[in-house]
């Protein structure tokens, strides 16, 4: 479903991804961890579109086409979705209206037809159940006023409304008390299935408690320095991140005498 | 005279004369005297030019060298109920009078809903069955000895709305003043001057709108003047959406008494060039003055907003919010000054002036003026010019928005802050779906 290769992204000549391979296929759970700063975010920023970051070197393969020639509204038309780090507040324009032009633009795309207000409002609401959402957050500005809970749960919501093939989640759990987590890791759950995947981006292991994954990734100063099962996960939250950030400065050096 | 264009001159002084002709039998009116002082004070000023503070970043000489033709009669040209329909936003019925290239038109309007009580038509058959309370109000608010425009207007003044509600009285529904210009064979001048008098304790609104039937060029030269009696409560909504070629000149003037509300929406979308005029004086204590306006302009459009609120007594609040969104080569002028005078203690004025800018050519000058002269008062203002927030466009593409509609959206959410403050709810519907078109146009 997607496959990353060599991926070097940054700004302004400031290197922040050094070289980034990840393979994820349909049915799958990955979890990408690391600590603050480590380019969790600007991983996730990339695969979706944003055009802060240059890609200066590499490919990413989705669905057997390049991403990166991609328009982000492309992107998401063709399944992918990527929940925010930090959602951004739009004064003026409600969570439905929003959602329901990305909705239909996304519907269109497929080929399929648009929803009428009524169908909208019914999906919408089975939706709002399955996060926990309250529905007067539904005409209200889009993240405008919303509490770190209630921004986190709105993505999900979102998430769950676009029914994307390939959902990225970027610290979909940081801020979240332990019922919103439950509720959060509920959707996700019940939105994971055979045939689509999802990248769980976090900085804790504890959202793997209840989302179990397939797959762990440890990302320290832009590279992949370690991958494994669920268990790596464990091995974090035991050992924390520094003894891989030796390992990263291995990886550094190795790299340079290699070069 | 510095400013003097005598050529300009001399074409309004000699058709004055030949106004003075057609009105035969009014030559030794009270009102004819001020017409005459009126053109004679033109004739000093000229129009202004950018020497002039007050037209600093306005150059008005496309107008200057036009020799617009006032229309002196009543002529529908061709203008229909169907077209009167087009402009009623949506079939809303009301109270509405109907003006062709400034002359009210008695067919055209509709004034059955008007309680007996209350009293709109034209501003000429006022001049001879109100003319007490005319006389008492008019010209008495927008001076014409130092402003070309409202001497100009002054000197022309033959018709417009007459608007009158007695002390005690709520209109329910908008009156609304639609002034339609046609397609007349050569430039002409629409000149049309109102006068809403609202009394203690009165309740209106009224809608102004400006429209064109075909694209042609035409100066409209509007004054109103507004009092609102001690604790009325006026609402005034202002569209301004003539043709691409017509030039607007709208000067109002408010007088308002202890305890009144008036609340101002001025939405300017069309138009060659725009100067909308709103001078307020707070004449009273516990006055609420709230002056809004939102301007959309695309390639060579010129649009200015001069706003003056006076704070003459103390305990006054006023709040002042200009939006405009220029696209294409547009250029926007936002000059907005606040008196707060000695008496005016505890005054509480705030101002604020928002710009989108939707491309690279285009421009704004900007010019809060604040003048205090009392020591217990608060005053803010603030001016902020932006472009689209990245990433909130990131945002809406991320879920499936292209970048167009997108932009489109972000747009409409920066304007709606203020059409939002339009109460007359028909009126609302309508500055939407025009600024849903004016956004699609602008991208073809
Ligand atoms: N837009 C940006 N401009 C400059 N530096 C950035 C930008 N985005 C991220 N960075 C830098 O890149 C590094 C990785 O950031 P980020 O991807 O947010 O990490 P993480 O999500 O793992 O905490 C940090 O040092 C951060 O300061
Ligand atoms: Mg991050």
């Amino acid at each position: 479903m997607l496959e990353i290769r060599n991926l070097h992204a940054g700004v302004q000549g400031n290197e922040i991804l050094k070289g980034i391979s990840l393979k994820v296929n349909v049915g799958e759970v990955h979890a990408i961890m690391g600590p603050n700063g480590s380019g969790k975010s600007t991983l996730a920023q990339v695969l979706a579109g944003r055009e802060t970051y240059e890609v200066t070197q590499g490919q990413v393969i989705y669905e057997g086409k390049n991403l990166l020639e991609m328009a982000p509204e492309d992107r998401a038309r063709e399944g992918l979705f990527m929940a925010f780090q930090y959602p951004v507040e739009i004064p003026g324009v409600t969570n439905t209206y929003f959602l329901k032009a990305g909705l239909n633009a996304i519907r269109k795309h497929r080929g399929l037809e648009e929803l009428d207000a009524i169908d909208f409002l019914s999906l919408v609401k089975e939706k709002m159940k399955l996060v926990g959402m309250d529905e007067s957050l539904l005409s209200r500005h889009v993240n405008e006023g919303f509490s770190g809970g209630e921004k986190k749960r709105n993505e999900i919501f979102q998430m769950a409304v676009l029914d994307p093939k390939l959902a990225i989640l970027d610290e979909t759990d940081s801020g979240l008390d332990i019922d919103a987590l439950r509720i959060v890791a509920d959707g996700v759950n019940k939105h994971s299935r055979k045939d689509n995947a999802v990248i769980i981006v976090t900085h804790y292991q504890r959202l793997l408690n209840y989302i179990i994954p397939d797959f762990v990734h440890v990302l320290v100063d832009g590279r992949i320095v370690k991958s494994g099962g669920k268990e790596l996960a464990l091995e974090l939250e035991e050992k924390g991140y520094d003894w891989l950030k030796d390992e990263a400065e291995n990886v550094t050096v190795n790299a340079q005498e290699s070069s | 005279m510095m400013n003097r264009s005598p050529m300009t001159d001399s074409w309004y002084v000699s058709n004055f004369q030949l106004m003075e002709k057609h009105l035969n039998g009014e030559a030794g009116t009270h009102i004819h005297s001020i017409r005459k002082d009126a053109i004679s004070r033109f004739a000093q000023l000229g129009f202004p030019t950018t020497r002039d503070e007050e037209w600093k970043f306005t150059n008005v000489a496309p107008i200057a060298k036009m020799n617009f033709k006032p229309v002196l009669d009543l002529s529908h040209d061709g203008v229909t109920k169907e077209d009167v329909e087009r402009f009623s936003f949506g079939g809303l019925r009301c109270t509405r009078l109907v003006f062709v290239n400034g002359h009210f038109s008695q067919e055209l309007s509709s004034l059955g809903s008007l309680p007996q009580w209350a009293k709109a038509g034209s501003l000429a058959a006022a001049l001879k069955t109100d003319a007490d309370a005319v006389s008492e109000h008019l010209t008495r608010y927008a001076r014409y000895d130092d402003n070309a425009f409202t001497a100009l207007n002054t000197a022309f003044l033959q018709d417009g709305a007459f608007v009158y509600i007695p002390d005690g009285k709520v209109i329910e529904g908008p009156i609304h003043l639609l002034f339609i210009s046609t397609k007349l064979g050569t430039p002409f001048l629409s000149n049309p001057r109102n006068l809403v008098l609202a009394g203690e304790n009165s309740q209106v609104m009224i809608v102004e709108s400006f429209v064109s039937l075909d694209d042609n060029s035409y100066l409209t030269n509007a004054v109103t003047e507004i009092v609102a009696g001690d604790n009325a409560v006026v609402e005034h909504d202002k569209l301004q959406a003539e043709s691409a070629k017509a030039f607007h000149i709208g000067t109002v003037h408010v007088y308002q008494r202890a305890n009144s509300t008036y609340t101002s929406n001025s939405i300017s979308l069309g138009g060659a060039l725009v100067r909308n005029n709103i001078t307020v004086v707070l004449d009273g204590e516990g006055i609420e003055c709230t002056l809004n306006g939102l301007s959309l302009s695309t390639d060579e459009q010129h649009v200015d907003n001069h706003t003056v609120i006076d704070h003459a007594k103390p305990h006054c609040n006023s709040h002042e919010l200009y939006k405009s969104i220029l696209d294409g080569r547009s250029k926007a002028v936002f000059n907005g000054k606040i008196f707060v005078r000695k008496d005016a203690q505890k005054t509480n004025a705030k101002q604020t002036n928002k710009t989108l800018l939707l491309s690279d050519n285009a421009t704004i000058d900007t010019k809060p003026q604040l003048e205090i002269f009392a020591n217990d008062v608060k005053c803010t203002h603030g001016a902020t010019v932006g472009r689209l927030d990245e990433e909130q466009l990131f945002y809406l593409r991320s879920r499936g928005l292209s970048l167009n509609h997108a932009r489109d959206v972000l747009t409409f959410a920066f304007a709606s802050d203020i059409i939002n403050r339009v109460h007359v709810e028909p009126l609302r519907s309508q500055l939407e779906g025009m600024i849903h078109a004016r956004l699609q146009q602008g991208r073809h």
